[in-house]
């Protein structure tokens, strides 16, 4: 299941950290004291792989729908495969789209890179031409399909490119300030994560610009349990199944749901190569 | 025009993949149920129009105008893939309507190690941007100057393509039983230097070739054996055919012919630096005319390219590369050609690709430019396409040609500059 979310929700795990979700007061902090022993690290680790690596893979069927501040509507329509090589560590991701119809067939295909150093591989299949393209990865913040999610958004932002400190812990949430070590690669100046206390999803993210103010926020509006075989085990995954993006400066907002949720299912590693990539697996397109 | 395909001869084959998905089965009929229940429609319709910015006496004013309707038909059975994709389209300048079919194949992973296409279907491969030197399926070239959209530079290839998956290498067999050769300049809709008139010509002189055409003897087979390491692409290719546009002259200088090509290349592609960066090459040899001293045949050539893609700004990509044609037999070229008829030895050529995309990926402003500072010209593809909504597109451009000369490759189109706009419903 992890990977699902992941993607959509993307910015959850990323790095962020974030803090002050809606209808949380600063003021009202009530820590109990058996969870303070968690340091920021184990907090953030832990949203990460809840975001973006539950499950050793994992599918779902996503809807994003793109409302722009004159209220005019866009649709995507995706189903995104994914599979991780280790948690916390490189992952695999398959994205096929079935909508808008203009773009029906076209797969995205990511290998993703843990190290910091390493660029993400990305490719491109355009099926009216048979084309397999390359594409560049250097900049992860912009925007994934003309949606307000950015592919860091989706895949992750690497912990490593931000401090994080704990700026206040809520009884339902840790909110972490992400900080990022290299301001000049990035458009926000840092960004707040509120991150459930009981099931380590991250609920909210906030992002600031230079000037101190709120310019973007991603929400996770619904989490639901989904349940899946771990070898013999049967294990139930948290996901957020419904996330918005929101642009408070283009007054633009994305909805993202994802519906199919499934992790588990025995994706192989060679479905994220160019075979797959002009004829994808049937699991990619049912 | 070959490539035009009889309505009827779509009924046929979708009626030869309907009963051979029966005759596969057992339960014949329950899998012609599935394959209606399994079936997806798609495709768009498009209004097109273009015209010529310069009077050219040998063309029309108008370089386009046509309206056409896609549809693309897939289903699927436990065992196969199924598509059947056609284009409809009436057009102005033709005075005809037409029907093009793009793809009608049937698609099967019959073992884990092989993929098996079958039929009309649409091939690329290689690394180049626009430029191709191991792709040898078919283009066509009139559509991408007279301003269709990009998609249709590839010409379907009648073919079985098998590919074969290993831990060692993969490698794809594409083999086609009739040449498919390019749908190249005929002078038709695109006006063009005739060497042997040695002046621009259009409709005053349409090419007229001869084409091997022989079942399973004028056959072409293209080979590409390719491994990723670490992310690098690394490709070996092979190709035993014709030159796909016309690349000589018959005996009596009557004819364009299409002279046997064999080509053999290899290609690395991957991540440099901040952005893609990709090397190809190819030997061209031109077997009816080994040593070069033909001068009514095509020379052996090695061909060479480098490419660079990266993002230079938000939404904003830039690609560079670097190609270049060497004749290997230069000396008998010039030596059989009359004083003043002879190319040069090497034709360099430097592409530069610009993309943006702004208003929210919405608004797609390209420019694609080809330069040769040897032959001393330009082709330039401005293109602007604005997604109105999540169906309706609306796409102005031009196909800009300047040269020096009238007979450098793209300097003998400088009369067919045109610009077009197009409304596009994709449902």
């Amino acid at each position: 299941m992890k990977t699902i979310l992941f993607f959509m929700f993307i910015c959850v795990i990323s790095s962020p950290l974030f803090a002050d979700v809606n209808a949380v007061e600063p003021n009202e902090i009530a820590v109990s004291t058996t969870e303070q022993s968690l340091d920021v690290d184990s907090i953030i680790n832990k949203a990460n792989i809840m975001a973006y690596y539950q499950g050793d893979d994992g599918k779902a069927k996503v809807n994003m729908k793109i409302t722009d501040k004159n209220g005019q509507v866009r649709e995507r329509e995706f189903i995104i495969l994914r599979r991780d090589d280790a948690d916390g560590g490189d992952q695999k991701y398959f994205v096929y789209f079935i909508r808008p119809a203009d773009v029906r067939g076209m797969v995205f295909m990511v290998h993703k890179h843990a190290a910091l150093e390493k660029d993400d591989d990305r490719w491109l299949y355009l099926p009216a031409l048979d084309l397999v393209k390359r594409i560049a990865a250097s900049d992860k913040r912009t925007s994934f399909v003309g949606s307000d999610f950015l592919y860091e958004d989706v895949s992750g932002r690497n912990l490593a490119e931000d401090t994080h400190e704990l700026i206040q812990t809520t009884p339902e949430f840790y909110i972490i300030k992400n900080i990022p070590k290299d301001p000049d690669a990035v458009e926000f100046s840092y960004y707040n994560v509120a991150i459930d206390r009981k099931t380590f999803i991250p609920m909210k993210m906030e992002y600031y610009d230079r000037n101190g103010r709120l310019y973007r926020t991603i929400e996770s509006q619904k989490v639901e349990t989904i349940e899946a075989n771990q070898g013999d085990q049967v294990v139930q995954y948290p996901t957020v199944v419904t996330s918005i993006a929101s642009d408070l400066n283009s007054g633009s907002k994305t909805e993202m749901q994802f519906t199919d949720v499934q992790y588990n299912i025995g994706l192989r590693d060679d479905i994220f190569s160019e075979r797959y990539l002009r004829r994808p697996p049937r699991e990619a397109v049912k | 025009m070959t490539h035009r395909i009889h309505p009827a001869t779509f009924v046929l084959v979708l009626a030869a993949i309907l009963s051979s998905a029966n005759a596969g089965q057992d339960k014949g009929a329950n899998n012609i149920d599935l394959l209606f229940s399994n079936l997806d429609m798609h495709g768009f319709y498009e209004i097109r129009s273009g015209y010529r910015t310069r009077k050219d006496k040998y063309e029309k004013d108008m370089s386009i105008m046509e309206q056409r309707l896609q549809v693309e038909l897939s289903s699927y059975l436990d065992w196969a893939d199924f598509k059947v994709k056609g284009d409809l389209f009436g057009d102005m300048v033709e005075e005809q309507a037409d029907f093009d079919l793009r793809e009608t194949f049937i698609f099967t992973r019959p073992y884990d190690f092989m993929d098996l296409k079958v039929g009309r279907q649409i091939l690329t491969w290689g690394t180049g941007d626009l430029i191709f030197i191991n792709d040898l399926f078919p283009k066509d070239w009139q559509s991408f100057f007279i301003g269709r959209d990009t998609e249709y530079l590839k010409a379907p290839s009648d073919a079985v393509k098998v590919s074969l998956f290993s831990d060692f290498a993969n490698l794809d067999i594409v083999y086609t039983p009739q040449f498919d050769p390019d749908r190249y300049i005929t002078g038709e809709r695109i006006s063009y230097w005739n060497s042997g008139l040695g002046r621009l010509a259009g409709t005053d002189a349409i090419i007229h070739t001869d084409k091997p055409n022989r079942w399973f003897r004028d056959d072409e087979i293209a080979l590409r054996l390719y491994k990723n390491i670490n992310n690098y692409e690394y490709a070996a290719y092979a190709y035993r055919g014709y030159w796909k546009s016309p690349g000589g002259l018959n005996a009596t200088r009557t004819q364009a012919i299409f002279p046997d090509l064999n080509v053999y290349g290899a290609s690395v592609r991957g991540n440099a630096g901040k952005g893609i960066g990709n090397l190809e090459f190819g030997y061209y040899e031109s077997d009816d005319d080994q040593s070069g001293h033909n001068g009514n045949i095509n020379n052996s050539e090695l061909r060479f390219l480098a490419g660079y893609t990266q993002d230079i700004g938000k939404d904003f990509t830039a690609g560079l590369q670097y190609y270049v044609e060497h004749m290997l037999d230069y000396d008998q070229h010039r030596d059989s050609m009359p004083a003043g008829l002879s190319r040069d030895r090497n034709r360099h050529l430097i592409t530069v690709r610009l993309t943006r995309l702004l208003m929210n990926q919405n608004l797609r402003c390209s420019l694609f430019t080809y330069f040769s500072p040897s032959d001393k010209d330009v082709y330039m593809r401005p293109n602007v396409n604005y997604k109105a909504s999540d169906n309706l597109a609306l796409e102005a451009g031009a196909n800009v040609f300047f040269g020096d000369y009238p007979s450098t490759f793209f300097g003998q189109f400088r009369n067919n500059t045109n610009l077009y706009a197009a409304v596009k419903y994709s449902f």
